[in-house]
This record gives C-alpha cells, sequence and structure tokens, in this order.
C-alpha cells in the first residue's frame, strides 16, 4: 500500500511538490482552501525578469499534477499525531492518514491600509501591486485613468519595523520594476518614479530588468522612503518624500500610486499550525529544523515545508524549495516505511 | 476619496471616555488667547449637559511650554504634573480632562514614561512627596476636553440653535479640521480617530451639520512648533508653515477652520493677517480671511451661545461672514464692548483684510 501524503496549499509549492512526488510514487492528496489551484500565480500577469506570462507557466505546472488527488474549498478541520502519521479530518468530511504532511501554505500579502499614512482604501488613486497585476489581466480599473505621472512605493510592508515587519519581501524591488516598465509600455508618455530604500535586485537577469528600465523605459528611481500621501482636489495625489542622494524632501504631485505590498505569513497556514502545535520564529512565518541544511523540515517528525511557508521567496525559489521538500519527503518515507521501497522499485521498473 | 475607508480607520481608534465625573485642568494660553472657550466648556458641561466637571484654582500649568522649549528638565514636569494628579486625587476623582494639547500630549509621555520605567515614576512620588508632602494616582482614564465635546456632540447636536448649515443655500458649511500635533501625533492610540486621520473634531463637524474638507496639507504643522515661534529668527518658518496650509486649503474653498490646539487657531488666525499684510493674499471671501475658531465656540456658536460672549471679537479674523451664513443674530455694536457694556477698544483695521 502507498504512503499518503497530505500537501495542504493548492499554490506554486504544494503544485510542484504534488507533481513531484506523485512521480515518486506516492498517493498525494492536496487541499486548497480556495475555489481553484495556483494560489498568488493565478492572480499575477507576466513575471520577472522576462516578463514571461503567468498562466503559462500555471497551466504548465498543473499538467504535471497528473494523478494526484486535489479538493478545492477544503481546509484541514483537525490533525492528531498518530504512531508514525497524522489523522487529518477535512472540511469536506474525508479522513486523511497523512504519512506525511506538506504545509505549503504561502503567504498573505501585506494590508496595505495598515500604512494609513500611504491613503490605500482611502485615496482614489492608491492601488497596490496586486491590483496592478489585476488590471494587467482584466484590462481595466477604474481607478487607473491614463495616468501622466506613476510612483511606485517600494518596502510597503516590509523592512519596516513600525509596521511590524522587519524581513525583506525579496520579490517587491523586481517586481516593482517590472511593473513600472509595463506602466511605461501602456503609458508611454507618462512619468515613472520609483520610490525605493535600496534596490535588491539579487537574482540573474534583475540588473539587467533594472538598467532596462532606466535606459529604455525612462523610470525614474528616487532614494527615499514616501513620507505620506494626500488628495488634492482634482483627485490627484500630492506625494511627500525624501531624496536621500540630495538630501532634500521633495512633493511631487502624481495621478496613481502604486504600493508594493509585502509577503506576511498566511492567516489559513497559521491556524493549521496552530492545530499541529508548529513554532514560528520572528518574523512570523514557520520555524525549520536547520536554517542551513534542512530548510524544508518542521521541528516535528513527518512534517515538512515549503515555499513562502517559511518566507518571502521568489517563484524560483519557491519551485525549488518544493522540489526539495519533495526530496525530503521521499528519504523521511524510505527511511521510516522500508515497504516504500518496494513500490517505488516497481514503478521505476515501469519507466 | 473613500469615505467607507475613512470609517475603517476611525474604528480603529477609539478610546474609553467616560461620560461624567472629571477633574478638569485648564491651559496657560489658551486663557489668554481664547478666554471664553474654557468658561464656554464648563458652562456646556456643566450646566446644558448637567455633567460633574471639578477644577481647582490651586492647580497650575503643567510646564509644557518650558518643557519643549528645553528650559527645564523632564524630572520638573514630571513632578508638575505627579502634583496635578495628587490634586485629582484628593478632590476624589478618577478621570482628568485638560483643556490644551501640549499638556495632553505631555500628560501622555508621563503616563508612557512611567509604564516604562516603574523606577522613574517611584522617584517621581518621592520628589513629590519630598516637596510638597503629596501623594499622586494616575487617572483612570485621561482625556482631553476636545474628547469629552466629541463624547457629548450628539447631545449638543440635540439641543442645537443653529448648525453648521449655509441658512441662504441649505448646503453644509466646508470646514477644515485641524487637530494639535501632541493629541495623537505622538501617541496615535490614545487620540479618537489615531493620528493620520483623527476623527475628534470631524465626528463634531459631522453631528452639527458640517462638511469636512480633507486637503494636502491637512496633517501639516500650523506654525506654532514652540521654537519655531519662541526663537525669534525662526518666525519666519513659524509663518511659511501657516502658508503652506493656507494654500493648500484655499482650492477647497472652506468656510471655516476648527481646531482642538491652543496654539493652532492662534497662529492660524494671527498670521492670516501678517500673510496678507506682506503679500496682499486673502483665503476667505472678498477679500476676508477664513475664520480659526476652537471646538468650544464652535459648539457655543451651535448652541445659540452669543457670539460675543464666546470671545469672538478676540480673533483678528472676523466672525461675522460665518455668522451670517449660520444665519446667527448679533449686534455689531456690541463686539467691543466689555463686561458690563465697558468699551475695550476696537482694532485698528488691516490694510488687506476685510
Amino acid at each position: 500500500m502507498k504512503n499518503n501524503v497530505l500537501i495542504i496549499g493548492g499554490g506554486p509549492a504544494g503544485i510542484e511538490a504534488s507533481a513531484q512526488l506523485q512521480r515518486l510514487g506516492y498517493n498525494v492528496i492536496l487541499i486548497e482552501k480556495g475555489s481553484s489551484l495556483g494560489g498568488h500565480l493565478s492572480k499575477w500577469d507576466r513575471l520577472f525578469p522576462d516578463g514571461v506570462h503567468a498562466d503559462g507557466v500555471l497551466s504548465s505546472m498543473l499538467k504535471n499534477m497528473s494523478g494526484v488527488k486535489s479538493f478545492t474549498d477544503t481546509q484541514v478541520k483537525s490533525i492528531n499525531r498518530l504512531d508514525k502519521s497524522y489523522n487529518v479530518i477535512l472540511s469536506n468530511g474525508i479522513s486523511v492518514l497523512a504519512d506525511a504532511v506538506l504545509l505549503a501554505s504561502g503567504f498573505t500579502l501585506f494590508r496595505a491600509e495598515k500604512k494609513e499614512e500611504y491613503g490605500y482604501g482611502i485615496y482614489d488613486h492608491v492601488i497596490t501591486n496586486a491590483d496592478l497585476e489585476a488590471y494587467f489581466s482584466i484590462g481595466s480599473d477604474s481607478r487607473i485613468d491614463k495616468p501622466k505621472k506613476i510612483g511606485f512605493v517600494h518596502c510597503v510592508g516590509s523592512r519596516d519595523e513600525k509596521a511590524g515587519c522587519r524581513a525583506c519581501s525579496k520579490v517587491c524591488c523586481a517586481t516593482a520594476v517590472k511593473q513600472a516598465c509595463e506602466m511605461k509600455e501602456e503609458f508611454p508618455d507618462a512619468e515613472v518614479y520609483c520610490f525605493y530604500m535600496d534596490l535588491r535586485m539579487f537574482g540573474r537577469h534583475y540588473e539587467d530588468l533594472y538598467l532596462k528600465a532606466q535606459k529604455e523605459y525612462g523610470v525614474r528611481f528616487i532614494r527615499g522612503r514616501v513620507a505620506e500621501v494626500s488628495e488634492n482636489a482634482d483627485g490627484s495625489l500630492q506625494v511627500k518624500a525624501e531624496d536621500t542622494f540630495s538630501s532634500k524632501p521633495l512633493k511631487v504631485t502624481l495621478d496613481l500610486l502604486v504600493l508594493m505590498a509585502g509577503m506576511r505569513p498566511s492567516d489559513a497556514g497559521r491556524r493549521v499550525g496552530d492545530l499541529l502545535g508548529m513554532s514560528v520564529e520572528e518574523d512570523g512565518f514557520f520555524a525549520v529544523r536547520d536554517s542551513v541544511t534542512s530548510n524544508q523540515r518542521s521541528p516535528l517528525p513527518g512534517v515538512f515545508l515549503a515555499g513562502t511557508a517559511t518566507g518571502p521567496k521568489t517563484l524560483p525559489e519557491t519551485i525549488a524549495d518544493a522540489r526539495g521538500a519533495s526530496m525530503e519527503i521521499d528519504r523521511y518515507l524510505t527511511d521510516v516505511f522500508p515497504q516504500a521501497s518496494d513500490y517505488k522499485k516497481l514503478i521505476r521498473e515501469k519507466w | 476619496m473613500i469615505y467607507e475607508g475613512k470609517q475603517k480607520v476611525w474604528s480603529d481608534y477609539q478610546k474609553d471616555i467616560p461620560d461624567d465625573h472629571y477633574f478638569y485642568v485648564r491651559s496657560c494660553i489658551r486663557q489668554s488667547f481664547f478666554p471664553a472657550s474654557e468658561v464656554t466648556f464648563l458652562d456646556i458641561t456643566r450646566n446644558r449637559l448637567g455633567k460633574d466637571i471639578f477644577e481647582t484654582e490651586h492647580h497650575t500649568t503643567c510646564g509644557g511650554i518650558a518643557y519643549h522649549s528645553d528650559t527645564i528638565p523632564q524630572e520638573t514636569v514630571m513632578t508638575i504634573i505627579a502634583r496635578q494628579f495628587a490634586l485629582m486625587a484628593k478632590n476624589g476623582y478618577e478621570n482628568y480632562v485638560c483643556s490644551c494639547i501640549t499638556s495632553f500630549g505631555l500628560y501622555c509621555e508621563t503616563m508612557e514614561t512611567w509604564r516604562e520605567f516603574p523606577e522613574e515614576e517611584a522617584r517621581i512620588k518621592d520628589i513629590l512627596w519630598k516637596t510638597c508632602k503629596l501623594d499622586f494616582a494616575k487617572p483612570k482614564y485621561l482625556i482631553h476636553a476636545s474628547d469629552l465635546v466629541y463624547k457629548y456632540r450628539n447631545l449638543i447636536a440635540a439641543q442645537a440653535k443653529h448648525k453648521l448649515i449655509n441658512v441662504k443655500t441649505g448646503k453644509p458649511l466646508k470646514v477644515v479640521e485641524h487637530i494639535g500635533c501632541h493629541y495623537s501625533k505622538m501617541f496615535p492610540s490614545k487620540g479618537v480617530g489615531g493620528a493620520e486621520y483623527p476623527y475628534v473634531l470631524v465626528g463634531m463637524i459631522e453631528a452639527w451639520g458640517g462638511e469636512i474638507v480633507d486637503y494636502p496639507e491637512r496633517r501639516h504643522c500650523c506654525g506654532f512648533g514652540f521654537r519655531q515661534y519662541f526663537i525669534k529668527g525662526n518666525r519666519g518658518y513659524s509663518l511659511s508653515n501657516t502658508y503652506k496650509k493656507f494654500e493648500s486649503m484655499e482650492p477647497f474653498h472652506p468656510d471655516l477652520i476648527i481646531t482642538n490646539c491652543p496654539g493652532c487657531p492662534y497662529f492660524m488666525d494671527r498670521w492670516q493677517y501678517v500673510i496678507a499684510e506682506s503679500t496682499g493674499r486673502t483665503y476667505g471671501e472678498e477679500g476676508h480671511g477664513i475664520p480659526v475658531l476652537t471646538y468650544e465656540e464652535v459648539a457655543g456658536l451651535v448652541m445659540g451661545y452669543d457670539p460675543w460672549d464666546l470671545g469672538l471679537q478676540t480673533h483678528q479674523i472676523d466672525s461675522e461672514p460665518l455668522l451670517d451664513k449660520m444665519g446667527i443674530e448679533y449686534d455689531p455694536a456690541q463686539k467691543y464692548a466689555g463686561k458690563n457694556g465697558k468699551d475695550i477698544g476696537s482694532p485698528i483695521c488691516p490694510t488687506c483684510l476685510k
């Protein structure tokens, strides 16, 4: 009898891990609280640094899930540790005896309205990075009306102790630069400003994207934080910031302001974590067994972690992390359940 | 502007304001700047609304002006405040309400200091005992007087003789609100509505029929800022702050500015005169300024007090255009008549400002 692996979370990490573990021969059950798989990726339009379409990436990932039993609109109702396994009761009434559990619960976008001084949800033309991706996908948003001056605010809800989010969200810089270029493509006459603390363009080709934004698109980068946003009588926005290169405060009128909301721990993930009694670190993301050599193992036996459940990651990092978690689970199941080697051998012979 | 978004923020910053039984302390400078405001507050709360608001002649300044001018140390300020609290306890009260925003900020700062550093509280207790033979108890509730008027805003509206509505057009008056920096900018949770979108004055404006004006420099300092004004060489900076605010609000054509701080109404009122005389620029209708009133004065107008009993003649900016809009009758001949009809003299008319 094959070993059951329960994957909690149907975003990129959960999808990738389910595909990998299914191919390794395990019986994989994936649950997702939302009504469809894909997580935040399903709401994104294009991806940095090359601008590939997110729906194409998601489709190809979903194609690899053949054989995985997935349940949407489903959450964990209760979970109890048995001798070697976990007895899990799902909200759809199904019980699963899981020999390994992978928590791929993802992240929640920082609620930009918490940065009250930026006026998200109060001023008509203040939106978030997620809103802008939805605009790129759908093609309309009443808040985006042929803007002539557009601003991007980096680090909204990340690297901000006042907002209770000290950690860097990693993806916001590259996303902002990508979106700034896209807005220049959409509105070529618009002036686009990026307000940043320092640009963390760490990935392959990210620096190229940054240079392209300056040279080809004419995006203006201002090193300094936005202090406050107000609304003028005509509905445009007055933005006060500091230009730390010239050591001067500046005030600029914009037609649209995009807040780069950072990654916060998933509420749903925390709920499952509480059921399991899992510990979190100071940043609110799940603790791992060893931050260097066991990043995908939780302190609990048979419970593994993948993707942004353990902190902000880019999509390639998330996929790589899911593959790493799959290998960890495979090693664990092979060690704890020796019979797993037998049916896996049969599967290899079929290949 | 998305009003529901503001409502969400307001709901996050509510504070407990007891309904009755307060120990009241006055402001040093408000009694000079706007002499009728505190009297009006006491009359409304005690005689119109039947509340128990106690004050004693033994209370002093909080020391705020000296503290913010760096002329006395924090220990001195904390001891003065401890003495005020001792008077409150001695008279059997637990709820403390102060008239001044600077004081309110300083009380909040002191209470937070004592919460963070209990040894400091113990030290001040010792100093107070040695110097005054008094013991103090911290207030159960620390409230600014505008919080209390906010709390009573609907009771005041129920007794309203006039509303913040233009009687000629039937439209709500456009009202700018300005909170003192020390009301909630230091401790957002201590102010009704927080620091970014404070609700304490907005609530009054809405309850009394007016329409709030949210202009870009709403959060900016009035120009008082202690050192900006106290140091003579900095006064241009004080003036430029006020100028920035008026330039920003002018496109919205406000009928009235309502404030809850001692310095704000004073500087926003007086600097309009200086701006007009030095640049010829005025911000109200037909060469007038925009009236800047305290919340007690506005409450008094709403409840039908005589404008001259409220001390509106002590303002630089004429309040008559506002009174006309609200349909309030007044006797121009009595404007500069003091107590018992005494002639208090009338100011020389400015050149540019009507």
